[in-house]
């Protein structure tokens, strides 16, 4: 049992450390400049059709790329604590259940 | 109660957390269509197509919500997973970043209606408080990221599961929901732009070139994390599953 827990551990270091090889490795082997890829197929729009405007604008621009960075940091610590509360809870009470018997 | 096991554990997710920060933290754009990147008649057509989606997934999500109080933590794992996935804009083979969408996981434990829902609620925030995406085109962008990706990735787990792989069933969810998210988000755009010689298809080659390809890794990446999640869930929430595993068993 706790063997198989071990491996289990094991397992999920592999896929956090391949998922980070796979994200990290462009920016090392590639060159570019990592512009999003909608503002790509923006630039492919005007290409395409050089006399379309877009035709309305967001409605709250933001004040420059460090806010927009902060701003989808927030968004990312928001989701993470959540997934980590509740794995963290899930994990409590099966260990207190475990403890009971 | 082995004394080392919470550490670990908690630099496991410390770790993870980090990373994603991290990866969020590097200033990029991301994806999904623009405000104003869609002729109205366009922003129309797909609001009205993804808007039945959207009622249909309120009405499984409050189903599943008030039959089982016990799965809601579940449910806002799940949301939260998508959440984290969307903010995430991370460098791709062809030196531009993309975000997963993080819609597999709920598809699998849910199913693809609910994480309409999710999804619709994660474009809302992203087009309205990041100025990233946008209200005229959430429409666009909910067809593909919440009505494609999921139903997608739903009939790839369902898959999965008739040759007895269920894991292998989870991983691709996840990776063609993703994938198929970016596909349809190329149709959308090839739609309101066909080229001058070639038309829809020439400009789809070339919508798709851009966020297709881009997205390939990414799909894997997030195919893994949502392994990494899945994994956790079943050793420590498999009376979930099992209720779930009901829940799928009776519709």
């Amino acid at each position: 049992m706790s063997s198989s827990k071990k491996s289990q551990k094991v397992n999920n270091l592999i896929l956090i450390l391949t998922a980070v090889i796979i994200s990290v490795s462009p920016v090392i082997f590639v060159k570019g400049n990592f512009n999003g890829a909608d503002s790509e197929a923006q630039e492919m729009i005007t290409l395409i059709q050089p006399d379309y405007q877009a035709w309305i604008e967001p409605m709250l621009e933001l004040p420059g790329k460090e806010v927009e960075s902060l701003l989808f940091a927030f968004q990312a610590a928001i989701g993470a604590g959540i997934i980590g509360y509740v794995i963290g809870l899930y994990r409590g009470r099966k260990e207190a259940k475990h403890q009971e018997l | 109660m082995k004394k080392g096991n919470p550490i670990r554990q908690f630099s496991v997710v410390t770790t993870l957390v980090f990373i994603l920060l991290i990866t969020a933290a590097s200033p990029a754009w991301g994806m999904h269509i623009m405000e104003g990147f869609l002729p109205l008649s366009w922003a129309i057509f797909w609001w009205v197509l993804a808007l039945p989606f959207f009622v249909l997934g309120i009405r499984s999500l409050s189903k599943t919500a008030r039959e089982h109080p016990e799965l809601k933590l579940l449910l806002a794992l799940v949301g939260a997973f998508s959440f984290v996935l969307s903010a995430l804009k991370i460098p791709s083979v062809t030196g531009s970043s993309s975000h997963p969408t993080g819609t597999g996981l709920g598809v699998v434990l849910f199913g693809p209606s609910v994480m309409t829902v999710m999804g619709s609620l994660v474009l809302l925030f992203q087009a309205v408080l990041l100025a990233h995406g946008g209200l005229t085109t959430l429409g666009a962008n909910v067809f593909s990221m919440a009505v494609v990706g999921p139903w997608v990735g739903f009939g790839t787990y369902r898959f999965g599961m008739k040759i007895g792989r269920e894991k292998l069933g989870v991983f691709l969810a996840a990776c063609f929901g993703s994938m198929a998210t970016y596909l349809m988000t190329s149709i959308q755009l090839a739609l309101a732009f066909p080229a001058a010689s070639g038309g829809i298809f020439a400009s789809f080659t070339k919508f798709a070139g851009i966020f297709g390809l881009t997205q390939i890794p990414l799909s894997v990446s997030e195919g893994l994390l949502t392994i990494l999640v899945w994994n956790w869930l079943r050793s420590f929430a498999s009376e979930e599953l099992r209720i779930l595993k009901l829940l799928k068993a009776n519709t």
